[in-house]
This record gives structure tokens, C-alpha cells and sequence, in this order.
């Protein structure tokens, strides 16, 4: 029994505590499972699943930067009907909202990604991904589109009941401007932010050291700038906000609340601590003890300006 | 697989800025097989920000023993641990090597510290199996001699043993193996020699144990999908990877 209520809601849905673990850093929950307890986490987001499985990207897909690295998966999934016959027997095992994360070369397949999808009863959610770098269709142009992510937003809120929370891209000028969209075509949340773009090359072959020449540029390179995005967001758009961006600790957690956040994602730590939810929950409970707080979710936007 | 923090016993430098690190670390002592490797946190901060892969190099009770050279930040913090000072280590990941099996004749091929993982192998194989050792390097300071076996050595330069690759030498040393069943890491070389054949394969990783899909390797069985290092591998029968 926890001294402190850390349950949040973003939009219609529950969750025990604000700590999420992202897409593409918990595969399908089954290699986290032997590290923590998956019934003590906010929620699982799931890797992005496509109608049709997708092979990826070639190697090298990771290259470790400053305080980052860049990653070109290529989303490489095992596509909806694998997910459903193999993937949610093992996630329905366990008492943890699994949030889907739906990623798509086209608007219609965005839809019926989700249409075959919102009849699972363990998907409480779903994450869209307009905004991966990595891909050539489906990626970007839609995150970098207000209009496109607009339609996006419409066309799957008209295929599922279920909360819809658009995943967004930091490589645009103004974050505030997608998030506004999400709300008037019916999203429920926005997740800030997608991976930043970024490259890197070999001094000496002179060549990208990433195959796909750019990446996405994760961890705690990139937490000033999450921040940044989701403060934008939350002083120019009423509309919940799950916070992701190089957290690697329990401090990274509240900050990201104080600037808006009502959850947040946890990524490219669970690469180099799986543990690393288990740790930052207790200490947040603590952190809420000392500070008076009966609540966790005051925090959201308590930032002083 | 687990995390422990396992504290730096010693630090031998065998020659040339290639280092073993005895460790204590009886959980995966005890556990670890041949072939399968270890994701460590080179320092107590993230900077670097990734864990670094590291084969088990041999295991003596309950220590085991990383090899590496000090190529980049990473291992140079590695190096720097003093005696009884913690490592944070993930581990054992991935699949190891195949020591059983209707075979009388080991042949052990590797170059550089792609030998690493060898001492253990060879170890294991002792008590069951013929062993011989082929290892190559660009010049004698890189032929790793450490833990191994019936060794034959090759240099590109002709600094020690026979010059030219390890491939080459192992051709000109082949035919005086009995045409029994043997393994050795050599795609092109086994198939045509109709050998069995595992190989242990390496790429850049994130996490190690299957999440971040950041180490693929090209399956030769199914075209559709990549196997990854990491999970899958590190060793695989060399028939279905392609290299």
C-alpha cells in the first residue's frame, strides 16, 4: 500500500503511477519481465506494431553519442496478427495497462492498425506514432504536418473508443501548434517528445557511422529540450501531456511534471537499467513524503514563472 | 540473466595494452557457458552513456575474467577500477557456444580478441574433445595466446608463426586433420568442406538482452526478418547467419 496517491489519469485512462516505459525500449514486456515486476509500472507502451511485419533498418542501427545515442530501428516489428496470436497472451498475464503503439505508411493504415486492435481487452490505449525519423514513409512527413497529423488524429479516433494519445515530433518549430490539432480532431493526450534527429560520422572513412545516415538522438542529451517542449505545450494547449525524454533518474521525473507533464515515458534507460522504474517509484513516494504532497499529480504544471 | 555489482579482483596485463579482468562474481560463475557475454556499466555515472558487451574470457571458481585493449573511453574506465571496486554488470546474455556434439576434433579459429571467449570454450572442451587453435593477428602483439590450446598461429606481417591470415594457415593445416566432424568459424571454408560450424558474431548494441532490436545480423533461413546478436546469437551455426 502506497503513503502517497501516485495515480494519474491522462484523459479516460488510469494509471497507478506516472511511470511508463516507452516504445522501443520494453520489446513486448516479456525480456523486462525478468527484471521487474510489470505489475508496478504506470503502464507499457508497446514497439510500434504495423499491419505487416517490418524487417527494420540494416546495421548499424546504434551509435552511442554525448549523453545519447542514435538509434535507426526502421521500426521493425512482428505486425498486428502476430501481436495479437503471440505478443498479449504473455501481456495478459499481467495486471498492467498495456498502451498500443501504432505506427503507419498511410492515414487508412493507421485506422486499421487500430480497428484490429481495439476489441483486445488488455489494450487501454493507443500511442500513434506520427513522428518516427527512421522510416521513409510514414514517419516524419506526417509528424512535421499539421494538417497530416490532424488527419491522422480524426480518422483513428473514428475507429476506436479507446484513449488516443498522438506521440509528437520535436523537429518542428512550434510543438504547441501539433498538440492544438490533436485536440480538436478528439485526441485524449500527446506524448512529447519523438527522438530528435541527429547524425554522426567516421573521421576516418568519412561516413555516416549509422546506415541509415541519420537517426534518432535519445537520452539525457536530449532532456532540456524535452522539457522545453512540453512547457510549450502545457502554457498554450489544454490537452494531457506525457513527458519523455532522456529521464534517467527520479529527479528527471519530477521535473518533467513540474513543467506539465501528467505521466512520463522512461526509454533509453531501461537499455542500461532495466530496473530502473523499480528504483525511480520508490523514490518519488519519497520525494512526495518530504515535500507534503498526499498526491503526485500536483506537481502537473506547478512550475513558477 | 540479472545485474550484480561485482567487485575488480585483479588486472593482468597480458601484452601489448591487452588486459584480463578478474572479477568476483559467483552468480554468473557458476551460471555462464562458453561463448555467452556480459553488458557492463564501464563507469558509476552515464557518461558513457551505454553499457559495453564483453564475451567471458574464462571462469577459475568463482571469478570470471573480461579480456579487452583500451581502445576507447569505455575501456579505459574499465582499466582505471581499482582493486575491489564494483562493476555493474548485466549478464549472461545471449547463447553460447555448442560443446557437446558427435564430434572428436574442436578446431578453434579466431583473430585478434575476436579470441576472447576462446579460454572458456577451450576449457570446457578439454575433457570431451581434440582441440586445436588457430589465431591470427596483424602482427605478433596481437596473436592472444592466453588459455589456449594445440595452438597454431599466423601474422599478416610474419612477426610470429605463419605469415598471412588465420584462414590461410588453417588451409594449409587442414589437411592433416582426420575428416572427422570439427567446427570452425569459417562460412565460405565449411560449407565447403561440409563442416559443422559455429561462429560468434558481434555488432553494436544498446541494451544486450533483445529490446532495442539495435543489433541485427541477416538470417539466412528467413530473408523477412533479422535475427539479432544479441538474443539469438552471439553464436550461431554458421549456416544460418550471413556473414
Amino acid at each position: 500500500m502506497n503513503k502517497v496517491d501516485l495515480s494519474v489519469s491522462i484523459g479516460t485512462l488510469q494509471l497507478r503511477n506516472p511511470i511508463m516505459l516507452a516504445s522501443g525500449t520494453v520489446g513486448y514486456g516479456n525480456e523486462m519481465a525478468e527484471f521487474i515486476d510489470l505489475n508496478t509500472i504506470g503502464a507499457i507502451v508497446t514497439k510500434s506494431l504495423s499491419l505487416k511485419p517490418r524487417k527494420g533498418n540494416p546495421p548499424q542501427r546504434i551509435v552511442e553519442t554525448p549523453a545519447g545515442m542514435l538509434n535507426s530501428i526502421g521500426l521493425a516489428n512482428v505486425g498486428v496478427e502476430e501481436f495479437i496470436k503471440t505478443k498479449i497472451p504473455f501481456l495478459q498475464k499481467y495486471d498492467v495497462p498495456i498502451v498500443c503503439n501504432v505506427a503507419a505508411s498511410n492515414i487508412d493504415e493507421y485506422a486499421e492498425c487500430v480497428n484490429l486492435l481495439t476489441d483486445e481487452n488488455s489494450i487501454k490505449a493507443f500511442e500513434i506514432n506520427v513522428s518516427c525519423p527512421n522510416v521513409k514513409e510514414g514517419g516524419l512527413q506526417f509528424g512535421n504536418d499539421l494538417a497530416a497529423v490532424g488527419k491522422v488524429t480524426a480518422k483513428v479516433r473514428a475507429a476506436t473508443k479507446k484513449p488516443i494519445i498522438i506521440k509528437l515530433s520535436p523537429n518542428v518549430s512550434y510543438i504547441a501548434d501539433f498538440a492544438k490539432v490533436v485536440k480538436q480532431e478528439g485526441g485524449d493526450a500527446v506524448s512529447a517528445i519523438n527522438t530528435l534527429v541527429g547524425t554522426s560520422f567516421n573521421i576516418f572513412t568519412r561516413k555516416p557511422k549509422i546506415f541509415s545516415v541519420t537517426g534518432g538522438l535519445s537520452g539525457p542529451a536530449i532532456k532540456p529540450v524535452a522539457l522545453a517542449k512540453v512547457l510549450e505545450i502545457k502554457r498554450n494547449v489544454e490537452i494531457p501531456i506525457i513527458g519523455i525524454g532522456g529521464i534517467m533518474n527520479w529527479q528527471d521525473v519530477v521535473e518533467f511534471m513540474i513543467a506539465g507533464a501528467s505521466a512520463v515515458q522512461i526509454g533509453t534507460l531501461n537499455f542500461i537499467n532495466p530496473s530502473a522504474a523499480k528504483e525511480i517509484l520508490s523514490s518519488l513516494e519519497d520525494f512526495c513524503i518530504k515535500q507534503n504532497l498526499n498526491k503526485l499529480s500536483e506537481l502537473t504544471g506547478s512550475f513558477l514563472i | 540473466m540479472f545485474t550484480v555489482n561485482a567487485p575488480v579482483k585483479e588486472l593482468i596485463e597480458l601484452d601489448h595494452k591487452i588486459f584480463l579482468q578478474k572479477i568476483y562474481c559467483p552468480e554468473i560463475a557458476s551460471i555462464v557457458q562458453p561463448g555467452q557475454f556480459l553488458n557492463v556499466k564501464v563507469s558509476n555515472s552515464y557518461y558513457p552513456l551505454l553499457r559495453r558487451p564483453f564475451s567471458v574470457c574464462d571462469v577459475e571458481g568463482d571469478y570470471i575474467y573480461l579480456m579487452f585493449n583500451i581502445l576507447g573511453e569505455g575501456t579505459k574506465l574499465l582499466a582505471a577500477k581499482k582493486i575491489n571496486e564494483p562493476v555493474d554488470i548485466l549478464g549472461p546474455l545471449g547463447n553460447g557456444f555448442t560443446s557437446e556434439g558427435d564430434y572428436n576434433t574442436a578446431v578453434i579459429v579466431g583473430g585478434g580478441l575476436g579470441a576472447a571467449p576462446f579460454p572458456f570454450l577451450i576449457k570446457r572442451l578439454t575433457d570431451k574433445k581434440e582441440v586445436m587453435t588457430f589465431i591470427g593477428g596483424r602482427s605478433i602483439h596481437d596473436v592472444i595466446t592466453y588459455g589456449m590450446k594445440n595452438l597454431f598461429t599466423s601474422t599478416d606481417d610474419g612477426t610470429t608463426g605463419f605469415k598471412g591470415n588465420v584462414v590461410a594457415l588453417l588451409k594449409h593445416k587442414i589437411s592433416e586433420l582426420k575428416k572427422s566432424k570439427i567446427k570452425i568459424p569459417l562460412k565460405e571454408f565449411s560449407l565447403e568442406n561440409d563442416f559443422d560450424c559455429e561462429v560468434s558474431t558481434e555488432c553494436a548494441m544498446a541494451c544486450g538482452f533483445g529490446i532495442c532490436q539495435g543489433c541485427p545480423i541477416e538470417s539466412t533461413n528467413h530473408k523477412d526478418k533479422y535475427l539479432l546478436v544479441c538474443k539469438d546469437g552471439p553464436v550461431f551455426n554458421i549456416k544460418d547467419v550471413e556473414l
